[in-house]
């Protein structure tokens, strides 16, 4: 067993290293008068007791978080498969880009001639973007995909209002990223589920037969579906929903798929966000913030929130003056730093860059397909983009469930799949290695799963006593969500 | 596992139990077992109105959330409070003391629903399937 990349060692709570008196400070001698703090504040704002905070020295703080930090998996350790998260590389290029001052230490309320710079950095993202999606426009503001997804939910519930056409459904196929019937009802809308066709595409069918009620506003579908699986029928699909006079609604936390090769204003798209600290490669999780923008059509742009950045000749301005916007969704203009450093990803890798991305993400998926399709059962056959999602079947067999399998991968030092999504197949292993990796790394990556896939059939008890290398073995999840511990106590340890 | 033929079931995977005008309606042992174990269960208010297959709540497993759906239409008048506290017993007991909510169901609407014969073989095709 190769455990050298597990991390075995503990570290306990910094309540542990307290040690009564000890402090990280030291004070210069008073030149006033002292004042008795229990006199002053009383009554006012003194506590009698502050019980449990810990005494510790500068080195103790500095030691325990940073092996805190280093019992932590990130892109920068190794291959990071979360399907759906599209857990790629950060380049440092990015991050040189967006510590620059005049980038840096900006305040969002200077005046626009001060800014014209990062005004200018947006209007050129927004063409970018523009260009990649074959859209009309963009908002910059959303903060993650999620948000992204409302304020695109927002802007068609607007164009309905608008066109004196309320309506109250939305259509959402049994595959979808669950933020998508979230949005919806968020936004005001009921949710009605379409059961995808047995290959794992949208049900035209289906479609066609809940668009006869005339209440449908949009159909909401992710493109390649969270199957990894191209939509073939999308144009057919954008153009029966126009018909109706409803929109269509592309989840773009697959964009990465095809950036440079198909474009979702050509498939029908009325509203699409795109998820920067996926397809565009800034940070993600806790590495973040995140940032959603969001692509219209021609027959949305009026509902854009405010403001957008417009050009005139040589000067930018932040345009307020849009009668039919959504209003601000965000404070300021969104998260900036995200947006400099997705425009630099773009124009480091330029338009035959992008698309080598994304050739090279579809590639890096088939490969790992390629590699463990005979030790694990594919429920959807059809062709895999960017990503490609086994379940474990065969495994059950054994009696060995994928989240053990996912237990056992951390013996091997590398992050789990995503598990248990998409909701259509059961036991799901939904595996997206990204462009970021070579060929060495993705091997490293099958050897392991098809050693996993041996001890399964051979030793199926070693699997399901997984982790073994980690600092804690297997964690009580059940109990942790539903009597989760949420502060320490010293009668807690 | 045999099911219990008191009652009837609908192909999401939801039971129903008539009583004169009142139905008890909780999820079937086969859909607690896909769910694993479950952590939260969000059931409608009081006093709402169900329609039949709508959406009527969520329960939460460590995989999924995962939405249950109305097997009968009608207007709740009650829901188990035990399961804020023991989520656990949609998995220990789903038939019984795992029940959901209980409805003053509109007439006629538990029509076409399956009987526990039907639903094992409808189980029996799905996992064929």
């Amino acid at each position: 067993m190769n455990g050298a990349r597990g991390r075995a060692r503990r570290e306990g709570v910094i309540f542990d290293r307290s040690s009564p008196g000890r402090v990280g400070y030291q004070l210069p001698p008073l030149e006033v008068p002292p004042a008795d703090v229990r006199q002053t504040l009383a009554g006012v704002a003194l506590r009698g007791e502050i019980e449990e905070l810990p005494e510790v020295s500068e080195v103790d703080v500095l030691r325990h978080f940073h092996r805190l930090s280093q019992l932590n998996y990130s892109v920068d350790e190794g291959l990071y498969p979360l399907g759906s998260c599209t857990m790629k590389y950060n380049p440092r290029l990015n991050e040189e880009l967006a510590r620059l001052p005049g980038l840096a230490q900006l305040h969002p309320l200077q005046p626009e001639e001060q800014v014209q710079g990062a005004l200018e950095l947006m209007w050129e993202l927004e063409q970018a973007l523009v260009a990649i999606t074959g859209m009309a426009r963009v908002t910059l503001q959303p903060a993650a995909g999620a948000h992204g997804e409302l304020t695109g939910m927002l802007m068609v519930r607007a164009a309905c209002r608008d066109r004196n056409s309320p309506r109250s459904t939305v259509l959402i196929p049994d595959s979808a990223h669950g933020t998508n019937p979230a949005t919806a009802v968020f936004a005001g809308f009921k949710v009605v589920e379409i059961a995808s066709t047995s290959a794992g595409t949208l049900d035209l069918h289906a479609l066609a037969r809940h668009l006869e009620g005339g209440d449908v506003a949009a159909l909401m579908v992710t493109v390649p579906n969270t199957l990894g699986v191209f939509e073939p029928e999308i144009a057919r699909a954008a153009a029966m929903l126009h018909e109706r006079g409803a929109f269509l609604y592309i989840d773009g936390a697959n964009l990465n798929a095809f950036v440079g090769i198909a474009q979702p204003g050509a498939m029908g798209a009325d509203v699409m966000h795109i998820n920067l600290h996926k397809t565009f490669s800034t940070p993600h999780g806790g590495g973040g913030p995140g940032a959603g923008p969001v692509a219209v059509s021609q027959a949305l742009v009026e509902y854009l929130p405010v403001p957008l950045v417009e050009r005139t000749g040589d000067r930018w301005t932040l345009s307020y003056h849009r009668p039919k916007s959504i209003g601000k969704v965000r404070g300021f203009y969104g998260n900036f730093g995200m947006l400099v450093r997705a425009l630099a990803y773009i124009r480091s890798l330029g338009r035959d860059g992008l698309k080598a991305m994304a050739e090279g993400a579809v590639l890096n998926a088939n490969y790992i397909r390629k590699g463990l399709e005979e030790d694990y059962h594919l429920p959807y056959p059809g062709a895999s983009l960017h990503e490609v999602v086994f379940d474990d079947s065969r495994q059950l067999a054994h009696g060995v469930k994928n989240v053990d399998i996912a237990k056992r991968l951390l013996d091997y030092g590398f992050h789990p799949p995503t598990m248990s999504f998409p909701l259509i197949v059961h036991g799901a292993l939904m595996i997206e290695p990204t462009e970021s990796d070579g060929v060495e790394e993705l091997d490293a990556f099958i050897a392991a799963m098809r050693q996993i896939a041996r001890e399964c059939r051979e030793n199926p008890e070693l699997v399901r006593g997984a982790p073994y290398t980690t600092p804690v073995r297997r964690l009580d999840e059940v109990r942790a969500a539903r009597s989760p511990i949420l502060r320490w106590r010293r009668s807690s340890r | 596992m045999s099911y219990p033929e008191d009652r009837r079931y609908a192909k999401s995977h939801e039971w129903v139990l008539v009583d004169g005008n009142t139905a008890t309606i909780g999820i079937t042992s086969y859909a607690q077992e896909q769910l694993g174990d479950v952590v939260f269960v969000e059931l409608p208010a009081v006093g709402s109105t169900l329609e039949r297959d709508g959406a009527m709540g969520n329960i939460e497993s460590v995989k999924a959330v995962s939405e249950v759906f109305a097997p009968v239409a009608g207007e709740v008048v009650e829901v188990n409070g035990a399961l804020e506290a023991r989520p656990e017993l949609l998995n220990t007991d789903p038939h019984g003391e795992g029940w959901l909510v209980r409805v003053n169901m509109a007439p006629g609407s538990d029509a076409n629903l399956l009987t526990a014969a039907e639903y094992e073989a409808f189980l029996a095709e799905e996992g064929a399937h």
